[in-house]
């Protein structure tokens, strides 16, 4: 067990994998001898050499592209795009081809590739470094999707997706990087040092895709988040009062329903929470879900908490980010209800 | 093992220089002033071929203009520039100490990159439209476009023409050629020969100006723009702003083999032209070559501005971390403000006194903006672009959805 913040969590998570498996080659913009620009791959070009390491040209087709023929070859890509608002130009390598390889030739092909994005707001990037674009992903056949909310589980999750035979998005919610985050940007930063998910166990340990976690056991609504949110959700149950169960997803491709409809049963309420715009978002499909699966155990209509449907605003973040605030009134009508 | 089945081995291109290493730019081929003739501006491309492994080049080692690309400025036009030039460096300056302070979330900087912008704008025409990157505020410096807005936009107040809503630097003015600034790379290349193609298919006689960094060239927006622009022949003039690093990446990466990033204009049959980018007499005269060339319809050209980001690549990044802290001191091709004043000063038309003079002024005048555009507000304090500002404009009315939104947020 080492403390570590997430970027170290994911940066030993590569090295990890790339001293277990020579088929693990790293590459993304700025990646190789600067060590990205978040700097999670910092030192892997040092120890691993330029071949296993690289800088890639500015060209996010090209990125995952090349990798995709990587992975037809053989290799396991594991490859960056810098933020994940810049992963458009790349959408149907992904989308025609990474996620249907398997599929279109009978597994004559396949593509074990992982791609990871920075994600999410918080840090007054504007709309072109805060986007959440899971929903791009989930809607997408053959497609894993994954987003981790602490370093233990970025470090575990990147592993089991480095070991997984199919293509994994892989989100990494930027405002975590080096600390839990809760909305409450007034206060000052907090870092991973005391958090006990800052605690990330040594080798190559993983925490398996499709399966949540309860972050707060609690009796009366059951709260579905993941990445930041998780933090936000959290600190809305606590500063309510309400009882609130807050399962972290972690995964949402595959989703684990087992989790969520045990969860909603026992408490019959249910609010779901992303920092991705609302509509056609991730949490329709959660709400259709917990629809489908609970509705006789449902004692109040399901809420979503949900970034507005506007591009991502630089001077407006607090008002679009939904901070405790929100999701706590969201609380307070769902036990009205 | 015979001859055909040696191990092959993946080749990633290294820049001379890291952190601790000596700079060493011997490589780096640089011609004489006034080497390189000037073509007439209806050049077939083919017959300047060799223009994109050369370097135009105005202003000599001791500050005089020579050669055919000479002369194009009065000393009054001279002066302007340098002022430009000059206003552009202590705004950057100003602001990235504002940055610094808390009072915007972020900047980037032209230092050393001061020539390309600032001489490009005197060369187009009002009307004309560049699709710019976050690098070329010279653009909006050199054409008179207010400071204090600028400000505003950097500091994301109350008064910030676009609302709040865009990351500082991504400026927009329509009526000043200055097309909305994209996050996304390369966006804008391509839609510069579209603009450029709209002009043709309406009849205009307007031309629009594409710009793009090193490193992006590597994006396919920037060969789906050659290759529009070379079939249409648009009127447009595509510039590369070689500035030697993309982040922390060199430009060898984005490159690759070819010998340099003009050299690409020749496989769509574009003129391509290589100048030196801290020459504000040389970008000015290339810059009018090829509006000229635009507008007259002979087809789109392809400049590359050879210059070098003295500075970090944004207030988010210390440069310090990838390449060696003497190599901007060691850039074989000078300060662009420095050689334009000495060129001022050999010609008897400028000083140092008058430098000094100009310096203060233009400090006076950018502190004095400063001054107005903070008492409007900063990212910090002040008064500050509605909540309401997010919602509108994402369509020209606002949806049932959106309003209903809206009320949920409160504003
Ligand atoms: C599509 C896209 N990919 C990646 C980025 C992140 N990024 C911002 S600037 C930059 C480097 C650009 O370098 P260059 O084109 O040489 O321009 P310069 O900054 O040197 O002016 C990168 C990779 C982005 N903004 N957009
Ligand atoms: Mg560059």
């Amino acid at each position: 067990m080492a403390k570590m913040t997430m970027i170290e969590a994911i940066r030993e998570a590569h090295d990890v994998a790339m001293e277990a498996d020579e088929r693990v080659v790293v590459y993304g913009e700025d990646v190789g001898y600067f060590g990205g620009v978040f700097r999670c791959t910092a030192g892997l070009q040092a120890k691993y050499g330029t071949s296993r390491c690289f800088d890639a040209p500015i060209n996010e087709a090209g990125i995952v592209g090349t990798a995709i023929g990587m992975a037809a070859y053989g290799l396991k890509p594991v490859i960056e795009i810098q933020f994940a608002d810049y992963v458009y130009p790349a959408y149907d390598q992904i989308v025609s081809e990474a996620a249907r390889l398997r599929h279109r030739s009978n597994g004559d092909f396949t593509c074990p590739i992982v791609i990871r994005m920075p994600t999410g707001g918080g840090i007054f990037g504007g709309q072109t470094h805060s986007q959440s674009p899971e929903a791009l992903f989930t809607h997408v056949s053959g497609l894993k999707v994954a987003m981790p909310s602490n370093p233990r589980d970025a470090k575990g999750l990147l592993l089991a997706s480095i070991a997984d035979p199919d293509p994994v998005i892989f989100l990494e919610p930027k405002r975590l990087y080096n600390g839990p985050f809760d909305g409450h940007h007034e206060n000052p930063l907090v870092s991973w040092k005391n958090h006990p998910l800052g605690e990330v166990p040594d080798g190559d340990d993983i925490v398996p895709l499709g399966k949540a976690a309860i972050r707060r056991e609690g009796a009366d609504v059951t709260v579905l988040a993941y990445g930041t949110m998780v933090y936000v959700a959290q600190a809305a149950a606590e500063e309510t009062g309400i009882d609130a169960e807050v399962l972290d997803l972690r995964t949402l491709m595959p989703l684990d329903l087992d989790a969520i409809t045990s969860s909603v049963k026992k408490t019959g309420r249910c609010v779901i929470v992303h920092e991705a715009t609302r509509t056609s978002g991730f949490g329709a499909e959660l709400m259709s879900l917990v629809q489908e699966s609970c509705f006789y155990h449902l004692e109040a209509p399901i809420i979503r908490v949900t970034g507005w449907d506007t591009p991502y605003p630089h001077a407006q973040e607090w008002e679009y980010f939904p901070g405790p605030a929100r999701v706590g009134e969201a609380l307070k009508k769902v036990m009205e209800d | 093992m015979t001859e055909d089945t040696n191990p092959l081995s993946l080749n990633v291109p290294e820049p001379g220089c890291r952190p601790g290493d000596t700079p060493d730019f011997s490589d780096f081929e640089i011609p004489q002033a006034g080497a390189v003739p000037r073509p007439p501006v209806d050049a077939d491309p083919d017959s300047i071929r060799d223009m994109a492994f050369s370097i135009v080049r105005v202003l000599n080692k001791e500050g005089a203009a020579v050669g055919d690309w000479a002369g194009a400025l009065s000393v009054d036009e001279l002066r302007q520039g340098l002022r430009h030039m000059l206003t552009l460096r202590t705004y950057d300056a100003r602001m990235l100490t504002a940055q610094r302070q808390g009072k915007t979330s972020f900047y980037m900087q032209h230092l050393g990159e001061e020539a390309v912008s600032c001489a490009f704008a005197r060369a187009m025409r009002p009307g004309d439209m560049n699709f710019p990157t976050y690098r070329q505020a010279g653009l909006l410096i050199a054409r008179d476009y207010p400071m204090v807005t600028m400000m505003n936009q950097i500091f994301s107040n109350a008064e910030d023409p676009l609302h709040g809503r865009q990351l500082p630097i991504m400026y927009s003015s329509q009526e000043h050629g200055f097309f909305s600034i994209s996050g996304n790379l390369g966006t804008q290349f391509v839609q510069s020969v579209g603009w450029a193609m709209a002009s043709a298919i309406s009849g205009d006689t307007k031309i629009a100006a594409g710009w793009i960094g090193d490193g992006s060239t590597a994006e396919s927006d920037f060969h789906a723009a050659m290759v529009f622009a070379s079939t249409y022949k648009a009127p447009v003039v595509l510039n590369i702003v070689n500035n030697q690093w993309a982040i922390s990446t060199f430009q060898g990466i984005a490159r690759g083999g070819v010998g340099t990033f003009a050299a690409r204009g020749h496989g769509f049959g574009i003129a391509s032209i290589r100048v030196d980018g801290n020459d504000y007499l040389a970008v000015h005269a290339v810059a009018k070559w090829a509006c000229e060339r635009a507008r007259l319809g002979l087809g789109p050209t392809l400049i590359e501005h050879v210059t070098y980001r003295a500075g970090g690549h944004s207030t988010s990044d210390d440069p310090s971390a990838y390449r060696s802290r003497r190599e901007a001191a060691a850039w074989p091709l000078g300060d662009p403000i420095e050689r334009l004043k000495q060129h001022l000063i050999v010609l008897g038309e400028w000083s140092e006194d008058r430098h000094l003079q100009a310096e203060a002024e233009v400090l006076d005048e950018v502190k004095t903006a400063q001054k107005t555009a903070e008492a409007v507000g900063t990212l910090a304090s002040g008064k500050q672009p509605s909540p309401r500002d997010m919602f509108e404009g994402v369509y020209e009315t606002m949806p049932p959805h959106l309003i209903r939104q809206r009320q949920e947020a409160g504003f």
